[in-house]
């Protein structure tokens, strides 16, 4: 058996901004760009749930729901989307290979474990990884994994294994695509930019409790301060490097999506020319760069050179001082005046 | 960030690809730049598989000692908790956490062990012996 999509790869930092940028241009939106797909998917966001433990350490996430930025852009662009789950092995195969017989690139959510073509270091039990399939060749199915520079493939049984990978946000198959061809105008990324930064303040301002949004990451440094007296040295150490790997892998990025979000607010100018859209860009880049200064003193801590409880504190602060930029950041950005 | 200053350190990931980083030019334009890992989140992954390394090797000593069965090591083995090990053997978790001890692993039918097994892609033998061929 051979098929093969129209498919054209382009490499993104995040896998599910590159899986929806990389489908729509499929279907023929050619003016979208990885930082509008994030900032109209309102792909930014902090929360740290007390209590659930991941890979034996704290449960922290710098993005929005998987699935979510794919399925915000396309509603705000009015593209149909079609969104699959399944019980049965075999009809999620069926399925996929229906579409690649119409000449349809599938995104696919997998999990990371048996994900063949990833180093072993990164193979933990994530199940919101995001991948393109785009054709078959014999057993092999081609794949698109926009986090990376070249395709590659899976055979028909590595794919169904981390097609069907278990454990929290369990992939059951998942599939979808966008299931027509659309031209999308410019007047409809005006507006979709204006709900994507709507929804995106109302997320990181207003969503209730203190473990969510800038207050949440504000709640985290202040966590971080008694780490060292509750946890111990070592253990303290093991969370924060956790912290970093959430904040800074592939795909997760807190530093990296401050960045990403700065340049949509770049590419929203040419649609909306209001100088404060640059200026609160900058104002991004700079938490962006704060996010990294605090990973840098979090490697000081967990590689050992740092270990007093002001070195913790300090820590801390950071995550204090992100939480206040970011939420002048994001009232500036409430207060702008759309025209639409 | 800007572009002179993406990191170019190594990193695990860079025998596989390169990752893209938006960072700002000289007029202050966002622009997108390959990075092959930045040494501070390279230690963080380090960081993270030396704890793993040492609750496998602490699993294959309880076990050797009789105290825990091969299902704790191969749970450390391959990452999981017994709420992940639950969703790949269909079984409860609290039976799953009866099963890390010696005793009751004993008692374990050969089906049952079949599902172990299979969770950890490995043979029964193979689980019952903590034997592990990468793979």
């Amino acid at each position: 058996m051979y098929m093969k999509a129209k498919f054209e790869h382009l490499q993104a930092a995040h896998c599910e901004n590159g899986v929806t940028t990389n489908l729509l241009r499929g279907v023929g939106v050619n003016n979208l760009t990885e930082p509008l797909a994030f900032g109209i998917g309102s792909g930014l966001f902090f929360i740290y749930i007390p209590l659930l433990k991941i890979n034996n350490g704290p449960a922290i996430a710098f993005r929005t729901q998987p699935g979510l930025i794919f399925k915000r852009t396309c509603s705000s662009l009015g593209i149909p989307v079609v969104r699959k789950k399944f019980s049965s092995r075999e009809e999620a195969r069926k399925i996929l290979d229906q579409c690649l017989e119409q000449g349809k690139p599938v995104g696919c959510q997998v999990g990371v474990f048996y994900l063949t073509y990833f180093p072993r270091e990164y193979r933990f039990h994530f199940n919101a990884h995001n991948i393109i399939v785009y054709g078959k060749e014999q057993d092999n199915y081609l794949i698109s994994d926009p986090v990376m520079e070249q395709v590659t493939s899976l055979s028909s049984y590595e794919l169904e294994r981390v097609r069907f990978a278990k454990g929290a946000l369990a992939p059951r198959g998942q599939l979808y695509y966008p299931s027509d061809m659309r031209v999308v105008t410019d007047a409809q990324i005006r507006k979709a930019i204006v709900s994507g930064v709507k929804r995106n303040v109302r997320d990181m301002l207003y969503i209730p409790g203190s473990f969510a949004g800038v207050a949440g990451i504000k709640y985290t440094g202040r966590k971080i301060k008694k780490w060292r007296d509750k946890l111990g040295i070592q253990k303290a150490g093991l969370y924060l490097a956790q912290l970093v790997r959430m904040q800074e892998e592939i795909g997760t990025g807190g530093g990296g999506f401050r960045y990403i979000y700065g340049a949509f607010l770049q590419q929203a100018f040419a649609y909306h020319p209001t100088d404060a859209l640059m200026e609160i860009s900058s104002q991004f880049t700079r938490t962006g760069d704060l996010w990294r200064t605090a990973a840098v003193q979090a490697a000081g801590i967990y590689k050992g050179r740092l270990s007093g409880q002001p070195d913790f504190d300090l820590m801390g602060d950071y995550l204090e001082e992100i939480s206040e930029l970011e939420k002048q950041a994001f009232r500036s950005l409430s207060k702008i005046k759309w025209h639409l | 960030m800007k572009k002179e200053e993406i990191p170019q350190d190594p990193g695990a990931l860079n025998k596989l690809t390169k990752e893209v980083c938006y960072a700002v030019d000289q007029s202050g334009q966002y622009v997108t730049e390959l990075s092959s890992g930045w040494e501070v989140k390279a230690k963080a992954l380090d960081v993270a598989w030396e704890d793993i390394e040492n609750r496998i090797a602490v699993a294959r000593q309880k076990v050797l000692g009789g105290e825990a069965s091969p299902i704790l090591f191969f749970m450390e083995y391959r990452l999981m908790d017994p709420g992940i090990l639950a969703a790949y053997t269909g079984f409860w978790k609290w039976r799953i956490k009866r099963h890390l001890r010696a005793k009751a692993f004993g008692k374990l039918s050969h089906n049952q062990l079949r599902r172990y097994a299979e969770a950890f892609n490995v043979s029964v033998e193979d689980l019952k012996n903590m034997n592990v061929h990468e793979g």
